[in-house]
């Protein structure tokens, strides 16, 4: 089963242990999750860092992590982490499904 | 001789729920100097993260800390001082410049390299008398 995460707003070190908690926890149950960034208006270091923490998870637990939807002021800052190339970026929930085969 | 125009000048506390508001007022005190959105987005950028180092590093978590933040227009260069009364840091372990391995990665680790490839230079002091810090950004920018 996949979960999927919406974040939204301002994704900064006021909120950024919640978004954490909430993917850590979909992954520790078990699950593929994709964390849709489409309503991200910021995201800071602390945020990325939570994404970061979230893809090792499922690294570790051989799960699907990935990014749907990315907004453009996101990804300008997933790209100055250099973290582009590392996390799998899908257009949306479909476009991963179909990457499955 | 160039002229030092102070741009913002704010007062705020050690709180991650004020980040927000920094933001917004570097965003409008930038905007009004006619520069590049990139250079916008870059100041906002190093601000948001150098406050929450100081939060997080210099304060320990404890909210009620002082931070100020000013921004000046040095004729071409936009130069950043953030300052804080928290004890001396230890400046040697200041994170060091450039990429790190995604193993060591941690909220607030990559603070430091987003400071260091949106700025030009950073520079930490501590204050006279060890009573707190001083962050010194700088950034050339054509109007």
């Amino acid at each position: 089963m996949t979960y999927e995460v919406q974040l939204t707003g301002d994704v900064d070190l006021s909120c950024s242990p919640e978004a954490r908690q909430v993917i850590l926890a979909c992954l520790g149950r078990g699950h593929h999750t994709l964390v849709d960034l489409s309503k991200v208006t910021y995201i800071d270091s602390s945020g990325v860092a939570s994404l970061v923490e979230g893809f090792q998870m499922a690294k570790k637990k051989e799960l699907h992590f990935g990014l749907i939807d990315v907004s453009e002021v996101a990804m300008n800052v997933i790209e100055l982490a250099r973290l582009d190339k590392v996390f799998p970026i899908h257009a949306d929930v479909r476009a991963r499904l179909e990457a499955d085969g | 001789m160039t002229s030092k125009k102070r741009i913002l000048e704010l007062r705020f506390s050690s709180d991650p729920k004020r980040l927000k508001m920094v933001r917004d007022e570097v965003q409008q005190s930038i905007g009004r100097l006619k520069c590049t959105k990139k250079l916008v987005s870059d100041l906002i950028i190093a601000v948001n993260e150098a406050c929450m180092n100081i939060m997080v590093h210099a304060y320990k978590g404890d909210r009620s800390g002082e931070i100020v933040l000013e921004i000046s227009d040095n004729g071409g260069e936009i130069e950043v001082v953030l300052t804080d009364f928290a004890d001396p840091i230890d400046l040697r372990s200041i994170d060091p410049i450039g990429s790190r391995e995604l193993d060591h990665l941690r909220p607030g680790g990559l603070g430091t390299h987003f400071m260091k490839e949106t700025m030009d230079e950073c520079a930490y002091a501590h204050l006279k008398d060890n009573h707190g810090n001083v962050l010194r950004m700088t950034k050339r920018f054509v109007s």
